[in-house]
């Protein structure tokens, strides 16, 4: 029971953390409610050409730009998580005293990552959203279990997003400037995610493969749900799989971290 | 003319110190490359389902996209580093750079010159030449010498936007991030043909922020479009006057905000 309060306490300190930067935030604001105005206008043009894209209609395409919009900080989709400061801690070796505290490095991590995730959630993603869905006509599903069932997968997509990241983070380990490896991770999870463009719209082949990878867990998984195109115990369990691989992968990774690599630092 | 010899010597300095990581310097450009690159593919997705997007064609919309990446990868690559001032502002770092003999504008912008950036300029560059090559253009004298006009006046609206965002942070501080909105979204928004954009946010961004001079009145000029404003085709050659506008109003706004600093600390 201890060890539950402790990580709770790490995840209500990332949560304060990120609230205390009110000006960041209103900027993040502004600047998701910008981007969210033009993907919104392009949608809607390529969604009056073709009506029923992907199986959305336009305020379903509509609905999937806002979401886009709120996830991008949320679940750090092209960086911007905690992984920043645990690579540093990495490259400068104070990593070293993170694995003295008598604690868990991946779920320390993991709860500060879902604290700072939470934040941004609220504090940037509903207004976005909020706005999008008042100026735009959006599609909005009017039944309370629609919206409970989204929200579970939001949180298996916390996981995901914090599993891709805690690896790339750890990579620091070996590569000692993980800004490369970041950098790749980030665009290809920009692009995989389907925030330039709803997975479902990849044409054939190139569809196939986006929707089995990782990322199609972050924004596509919770959209379709919420639009009332996945089923939600299938959505679970793809994106349940993937948080416990990746997970997985990252225990593996840390504990050969810890015991091969020599600290950096003088 | 010191400012541009300042600025030479520090992003000389900046090269040198670049190259001695020689494989990151590779690896960063082609993550530079490909950032944008991902940008480009998701437009020829939305191409695999339609044939034209606000009735321009693929080749139509990838000038229209080369323009606007060359323009700005240029702007970015010679002062995309003034989005750091913030840092500086918060660290209280920008001390240092107001005792040197030196304009404080050139050593901030050539702060960290990242010759990677030259990633963006290339694959914009290839866009720009793909759709040249595809495009079935009149070419006359006047539109020929439109092309190069463009391209420079662009990278200095552009380099106005950054300098602007940057006499902004003066103020702001942690706001920093919605420069973001004007900068990667202005180049984002003119990714895509003016008509697909509501009226109003067409009049926004050609009388207030006059990104539309960046490429979309040249282009219209070019390719014979009619632009949907209205507005004369010979509109287009005013863009030389506005660039020069906004440089104008950009150093004011930075010599108003480098006079409101007051440094930090206690």
């Amino acid at each position: 029971m201890g060890a539950g309060r402790l990580y709770a306490t790490v995840a209500l300190g990332g949560f304060r953390r990120y609230a205390t930067y009110k000006a960041a935030t209103a900027a993040g604001v502004f600047t998701n409610t910008v981007f969210g105005l033009i993907l919104v206008y392009t949608y809607k043009a390529l969604w009056e050409l073709r009506p029923h894209l992907g199986g959305y209609d336009q305020a379903q395409a509509v609905t999937y730009v806002w979401l886009g919009q709120a996830f991008l900080s949320t679940l750090a989709i092209s960086g911007g998580g905690v992984e920043d400061e645990l690579m540093e801690r990495i490259r400068t070796g104070d990593v070293a005293i993170d694995l003295y505290r008598p604690a868990d490095l991946q779920l320390w991590w993991l709860a500060a990552d879902l604290g700072r995730a939470f934040f941004q959630l609220l504090g940037r993603g509903v207004l976005p959203f909020v706005f999008g869905a008042l100026v735009f006509p959006a599609y909005l599903p009017t039944d309370a279990g629609t919206w409970a069932a989204f929200l579970v997968a939001v949180l298996l997509a916390m996981l995901v997003g914090f599993g891709i990241r805690y690896l790339v983070a750890l990579s620091t380990f070996w590569m000692l400037d993980g800004t490369g490896m970041g950098q790749m991770t980030w665009l290809l999870g920009y692009f995989c995610s389907g925030m330039l463009l709803p997975l479902n719209v990849f044409p054939g082949g190139l569809g196939t493969v986006v929707r089995a990878l990782p990322w199609s867990s972050l924004l596509q998984a919770p959209a379709d749900i919420l639009l009332g195109h996945g089923q939600p115990l299938r959505t679970y369990l793809f994106q349940g799989a993937w948080a416990v691989v990746l997970l997985g992968a990252g225990r593996l990774l840390q504990s050969a971290a810890t015991r091969r690599v020599v600290v950096q630092g003088g | 003319m010191a400012g541009a010899r300042v600025y030479g010597l520090i992003a000389g300095m900046w090269i040198r110190s670049t190259m001695a990581y020689r494989a990151s310097f590779v690896m960063t450009t082609f993550g530079s490359f490909t950032a944008t690159f991902f940008d480009f593919v998701a437009i020829m997705l939305m191409f695999s389902r339609v044939h034209a997007l606000g009735g321009w064609s693929l080749p139509e919309v990838a000038f229209l996209y080369g323009l606007s990446a060359v323009s700005f990868g240029l702007a970015d690559l010679v002062i995309g580093s003034m989005d750091r001032l913030g840092r500086r502002l918060r660290d209280g770092t920008l001390d240092a750079l107001l005792v040197r003999p030196a304009p404080v504008l050139a050593q901030v912008a050539a702060d960290r010159f990242a010759l990677r950036r030259l990633g963006r300029v290339t694959q914009g560059s290839l866009v720009l030449g793909w759709a040249l090559s595809r495009l079935d253009v009149g070419w006359t004298a006047d539109r020929l010498l439109l092309m190069p006009l463009t391209l420079l006046s662009g990278c200095a609206i552009f380099c106005a936007v950054f300098v602007a965002g940057a006499a902004f942070q003066f103020v702001a501080q942690d706001a920093a991030e919605v420069q973001n909105a004007f900068t990667y979204g202005g180049t984002t928004l003119l990714q895509y043909p003016p008509s697909v954009f509501a009226k109003d946010l067409v009049r926004g961004v050609t009388f207030l922020l006059p990104l539309a001079f960046v490429n979309w009145l040249p282009a219209s000029y070019i390719l014979g479009r009619p632009y949907p404003l209205d507005l004369p085709g010979r509109l287009a050659w005013a863009t030389p006057l506005v660039a020069a506008a906004c440089c104008a109003l950009a150093g004011l706004a930075w010599r108003a905000g480098l006079r409101s600093y007051r440094s930090t600390g206690s």
